[in-house]
């Protein structure tokens, strides 16, 4: 075994672009965006508010399409799927967490969580089995019936975390998952995103405003005009 | 499982509104089974006409009367089972708007030709009896609170002056379609009393009811027997009786139409209040669509959820008010007494009223689902419902 040897690129971003049409005006978002993320990579993407954050986050989780460029996923550039096998895809490979939790307000927390299974061929019992696991990990064994409404921002958030492992996604994507909590519920939310990417080995990319957040990332890169640069770079420039 | 779980908790996610639309559906529903059994009231003496029946009448108007002598030589043109006749008389029991139709008929040959008309044989007998006996029907009966042997005076208007009957006899329908309105008495009773007062329509009949042996000869033989009357001083017009009973419905058919135009109306309307209601629905969820959507379910689930609630509801509405139905018409039927002879929901309603409802239910949920479906995730994402 080579010790130095790196974790196998698992998403591979070249040449991105994406601009909005406002008024009969081209804004440009994200000019020649090119990035790399490794297997088991906590990323945190940081950036002033309207740097194009979210889009690229949008980007990669596939729920949005580019302009240019392309995004390989495992090889796959995801960027050319239809929108059914854009949809399977998603179902199978990434998991989602929002700021605002997006939880299904009429459904419990258990029904939340076991929703992505009911697009797999899993039996009713396997899908309990594996929800009840989920729920434990992010501890609210004992909130199953609960609704969203009767549960704290923190504990809906972690019901959220739960529906986004539930299908073993490889791909985590966090869109300022601790913007609506207090400090506490943060750092429950932060320590649990740290377990799934340190014992479950989920790659996770998470866009926050939070420096205390960014701190869990292995890696940040800061989004500004358009363009990445690491923390290195950010850290040069301010010395000079 | 989970997509009906979805639907229906959705359903029942603004109670108010959802009540309120369905206190809309309901009572469209109901209004519009009622009109549509209005409509079909006025239509239930065609709707009632046997296939072999025919009524000769004169060929210039109803008013005029046909010559007694014309019986015989009816019967005997070939392809005629029977002939019988009645004549309209128009009389006024306690106030004109007492409504209800009487016939002075022949009694024999009359029933016989008639029988989905049921009378007990012995009242029957009573009835052949007594020259100002009268047999009426079961909802004259039911209206006006009459039984055998009470007294039944009319105001004349054709014939005038006031005439004593007795009632002989109470028929009823052979089914709830047959008209049990009509009042019938002996012909010669009215005969002989014109003749004493040398009135002008002496041995005169409105019109000949003529039963045809087979279904095959209705239109040969009304030919035969206009063509016997040909160039005489009284010429006949003989159709069926069905054509005959629309005939009369056709005078009043502008009213007719408006009321179905008003019971589609209410379908209308309904349907812009329950596709208001989903577009205002499915807008205050489109986040909620776009998520689903990210997790991977496809834009037909999304739509599917729409149009699941939005036909749920409608069928719910749609139940309720069918079922409303009914007791409402009877009730109404009993409040207009014998002014329509048969008031009955015909099957065709309730399954008129059932597409309706669903139609209302699919219809709202179009645009809506079409939007949800097909509106970008991310930007369904940044609707804050
Ligand atoms: N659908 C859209 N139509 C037009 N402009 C858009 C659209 N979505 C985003 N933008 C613009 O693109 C730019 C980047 O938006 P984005 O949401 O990616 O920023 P962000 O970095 O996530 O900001 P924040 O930190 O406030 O969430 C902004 O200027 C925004 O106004
Ligand atoms: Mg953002």
């Amino acid at each position: 075994m080579n010790e130095t040897a790196a974790p196998p690129t698992l998403i591979d971003i070249r040449n991105l672009a994406k601009s909005y049409r406002r008024g009969g005006q081209i804004v440009p978002v994200l000019t020649d965006i090119t990035l790399e993320v490794r297997k088991g990579d906590f990323l945190g993407l940081m950036g002033p508010s309207g740097s194009g954050k979210s889009t690229l986050l949008n980007l990669i989780a596939g729920i949005d399409k580019p302009d240019a460029g392309e995004i390989l996923f495992d090889g796959v550039d995801i960027t050319r799927l239809s929108e059914t096998a854009l949809a399977d895809w998603r179902a199978g490979t990434v998991g989602f967490i929002f700021q605002f939790y997006n939880l299904i307000p009429v459904l419990t927390a258990f029904e939340n969580v076991e929703l992505p299974l009911t697009l797999t061929r899993l039996t009713r019992r396997e899908r309990r089995e594996h929800v009840e696991t989920a729920l434990e990990l992010v501890g609210l064994s004992d909130r199953l019936s609960h609704y969203p409404s009767e549960l704290s921002g923190g504990q809906q958030q972690r019901v959220a975390i739960a529906r986004a492992i539930i299908a073993d996604p490889r791909l985590i994507v966090a869109d300022e998952p601790t913007g609506d909590l207090d400090r506490h519920s943060a750092e429950e939310v932060l320590t649990l995103m740290d377990r799934l990417n340190t014992d479950l080995g989920k790659t996770i990319v998470m866009v926050t405003h939070d420096r205390r957040a960014a701190d869990q990332a292995h890696a940040i890169m800061y989004l500004d005009k358009g363009e990445l640069s690491t923390s290195a770079d950010v850290h040069e420039r301010s010395l000079r | 499982m989970q997509f009906l779980k979805l639907v229906l908790r959705n359903a029942l996610r603004h109670r108010l509104r959802t009540a309120l639309t369905l206190l809309g559906l309901v009572v469209a529903i109901l209004s519009f089974g009622l009109l549509q059994t209005v409509v079909d009231a006025w239509y239930a003496g065609a709707a009632g006409a046997a296939p072999t029946r025919l009524v000769t009448r004169n060929a210039v108007s109803l008013v005029f009367h046909l010559p007694l002598s014309y019986r015989d030589q009816i019967r005997a043109v070939d392809g005629v089972r029977a002939v019988s006749h009645a004549t309209w008389f128009a009389g006024i029991y306690q106030d004109p708007k007492n409504f209800f139709p009487q016939f002075a008929i022949e009694p024999r040959t009359y029933f016989a030709m008639y029988p989905e008309y049921l009378v007990a044989q012995p009242e029957f007998t009573a009835f052949l009896r007594d020259r100002k006996g009268a047999v009426i029907g079961r909802k004259i009966a039911d209206t006006y609170h009459l039984t055998v042997g009470d007294p039944l005076p009319l105001r004349g208007t054709i014939y005038p002056g006031t005439w004593e009957f007795t009632v002989s006899a109470i028929y009823d329908g052979i089914d709830t379609k047959t008209d049990t309105s009509q009042m019938f008495f002996h012909w010669e009773y009215l005969n002989e009393t014109i003749k004493k007062r040398a009135g002008r329509q002496v041995d005169q009949v409105g019109v000949y009811l003529v039963d045809v042996t087979d279904m095959d000869r209705v239109a040969e033989v009304s030919r035969a027997i206009d063509a016997l009357f040909k160039n005489s001083l009284a010429e006949t017009l003989t159709e069926t009786e069905r054509a005959f009973q629309i005939g009369f419905v056709k005078q009043t058919e502008a009213l007719v139409i408006a009321i179905r135009i008003v019971s589609y109306v209410v379908i209308v309307i309904i349907l812009a209040v329950m596709a208001n209601t989903m577009a205002m629905t499915a807008r205050e969820r489109l986040s909620e669509y776009a998520t689903l959507k990210a997790l991977g379910f496809s834009p037909g689930y999304v739509a599917s959820l729409i149009v699941g609630e939005s036909v749920a509801i409608a069928v719910i509405g749609a139940v309720i008010g069918i079922v409303a139905t009914f007791p409402v018409a009877n009730w109404f039927a009993a409040k207009v007494g014998t002014i329509f002879p048969v008031f009955e929901i015909s099957g065709e309603t309730v399954v008129l009223q059932i597409a309706c409802a669903l139609g209302v239910g699919v219809v709202s949920a179009v645009a809506p689902g079409r939007r949800a479906a097909t509106i970008k995730i991310v930007e369904g994402l940044r609707a804050i419902g």
